[in-house]
């Protein structure tokens, strides 16, 4: 992995409050442009993570590099790359949404703040409701805003702290658009999340964070493909094969299915394995395969089990 | 980036966080009642139901003698505001968003802080008007007139700035409120609407030396134009608790956020 290609950098990063360890040492390297996601469970530690990367929180030991600067020696320099929309949705409830977006962009220090704001509430779909006080507001509603806020400064990385807990199906969906979009536009999203399909949805890499480390990470695919107990389906034309097939695999673990004539055949995914697999079934007649995969949920509560 | 263009940011900062105070301001009901009726409710209240009632010796006029007092109820209670809007932001996502941005640290207590100045000028204007209208025959000088405007803005500012000591340690925004009551209350044991001679002993030795005293014997000494020892104590009382409380709430705002 090229090292300048990473936005994102952390070497064993560490914090405890008092005497609880929340993050034992966390090393990540995060690529420019993509979806990372931090899957984990409630306390986990996802949000102290977050609150360091975005300067809130000073980390007991370890290293964070944002877009080559060093968290703790320039958070200035940080705070003017970076957008962070936190768990709540961190705006003002008695100004309206166009009120709002002024105020971030004259914090931001942008020359277009006007031009800027009309924008965003047009790609935001919030025009209708420009001038209303936020506090009228539906909860989807509010966390466009609260995105559109977070963008108006033209941040490289931005931090998304479960964004879409306690949205409704529909806002989330809206939500799961809006974050491939920006990322789209270049902008790397660093998304917590404690729904694996979320992190399914969107994210290019996956790290699994539980009680302080990061037990596992990888594309949803590789993470899948990670838990041994993957298998493959063979279905069979006739009962013949079907019988003479269940001779060849003695000494397998497979389950049969005599409904279907279907036998199901564990495998650890590699491919050395699947072609003599095959070579031995040479001579029935398979009518389909199919390749079954631990679902993230299942990688998920194994990992999170052990 | 140059200092100059540094500098004209930060200062940029701060009246856009003063900009969002203030505009909370006419945005809220409350806050409207506390500006605006609160002076005018005080004046009738103390010059029509109590001041049939209470005698204060002499052919001095009532309206006169407790116009001091209102003034620095009004003040009290306006700038103990502070203390639940800025609790309010602590507790609620804003603040953390405003602390992940490149902004001016100092920007955030002291947009409250102007607002809080603000909202105070308004409120004494109301009721300076409303006590005119009630009878109040200042006969200050301009220079009085200056040096009570002094004083009452210094008031405000320390005011203000202890105010945000309670909102940025308070737990709760209602907790933080309470400030407001302390604000309200201690105004009565002073001379502000009876003389300290009718108090009983323990509370007239509090009420002699208690800032609000001083404040209002030196505020009653300008209105009537007469010399008096208590407004260069005034001015000291007031500039001593602005500079103490000021530099303690920076204080626990920079431990608290980093």
């Amino acid at each position: 992995m090229q090292v300048e290609n990473n936005v994102i950098q952390i070497r064993g990063l560490k914090k405890s409050y008092k005497r609880m360890e929340v993050l034992k040492g966390v090393d990540l390297n995060i690529k420019k442009g993509s979806i990372f996601c931090l899957l984990g469970s409630n306390g986990a530690g996802k949000t102290t993570m977050v609150k360091i990367l975005a300067t809130l929180l000073k980390a007991d030991s370890g290293e964070v590099i944002l877009s080559g600067c060093d968290v703790k020696e320039n958070p200035e320099q940080v705070r003017s790359v970076i957008s962070l929309t936190g768990q709540y949705a961190a705006v003002d409830g008695l100004l309206t949404a166009r009120e709002n977006l002024r105020m971030v962009g004259r914090l931001n220090h942008i020359n277009n703040v006007k031009a800027k704001t009309d924008q965003l509430l047009r790609e935001f779909n919030l025009e209708y409701a420009a001038d209303r006080p936020v506090s009228t507001f539906s909860g989807g509603m509010r966390r466009r805003l609260d995105i559109a806020m977070s963008l108006i400064g033209n941040p490289e990385i931005i931090f998304l702290d479960e964004p879409t807990t306690g949205l409704d199906p529909q806002s989330r969906i809206e939500m799961w658009k809006i974050i491939r979009e920006m990322a789209g536009a270049g902008v790397t999203v660093f998304l917590t999340t404690q729904y694996i399909e979320e992190a399914e949805q969107l994210a290019n890499h996956i790290a699994v964070l539980h009680e302080g480390i990061i037990i596992a990470q990888g594309s949803a695919q590789e993470l899948k493909s990670k838990l041994a107990g993957g298998a493959v389906l063979l279905g069979f034309e006739d009962t013949s094969s079907y019988i003479t097939a269940q001779q060849v695999l003695k000494g397998c673990s497979y389950k049969l299915n005599d409904d279907t004539l279907t036998i199901e055949v564990a495998t650890d995914g590699s491919v050395k394995q699947m072609a003599n697999l095959l070579s031995n079934l040479n001579g029935t007649n398979i009518a389909y395969l199919e390749q079954k995969q631990a679902s993230l949920e299942d990688v998920f509560l194994t990992l999170v089990a052990n | 980036m140059s200092t100059q263009e540094s500098l004209c940011w930060k200062t940029n900062d701060h009246f856009v966080m003063a900009g969002r105070c203030i505009r909370h301001l006419t945005r809220s009901l409350d806050n409207l009642l506390i500006v605006i009726a609160l002076p005018i409710m005080m004046m009738l209240l103390f010059s029509s139901v109590f001041g049939g009632a209470i005698q204060i010796g002499g052919d001095e006029n009532y309206v006169n003698y407790i116009v001091p007092g209102i003034l620095l109820i009004c003040i009290g209670y306006s700038a103990s505001t502070t203390a639940v809007s800025i609790n309010m932001d602590m507790s609620q996502g804003i603040i953390d968003r405003f602390r992940s941005m490149p902004i001016a640290k100092s920007a955030f207590i002291t947009g409250h802080v102007i607002a809080s100045v603000f909202r105070n000028i308004i409120s004494t204007t109301v009721s300076i008007l409303a006590a005119l209208v009630l009878g109040f025959s200042p006969k200050a000088s301009l220079t009085e007139w200056l040096t009570t405007i002094l004083i009452l803005l210094l008031f405000a500012l320390a005011m203000t700035y202890l105010s945000t000591i309670f909102g940025l340690l308070a737990k709760t925004p209602e907790g933080a409120g309470a400030f407001g009551f302390f604000m309200l209350f201690l105004p009565y044991v002073s001379s502000a609407f009876v003389p300290l001679e009718t108090l009983p002993k323990a509370l007239r030795l509090f009420a002699e030396h208690q800032p609000i005293t001083i404040l209002i014997e030196a505020l009653r000494s300008l209105f009537a134009n007469t010399s008096s020892p208590f407004t260069f104590e005034a001015i000291i009382w007031c500039s001593g608790i602005l500079i103490v409380s000021a530099f303690i709430a920076g204080q626990i705002f920079r431990r608290k956020t980093v």
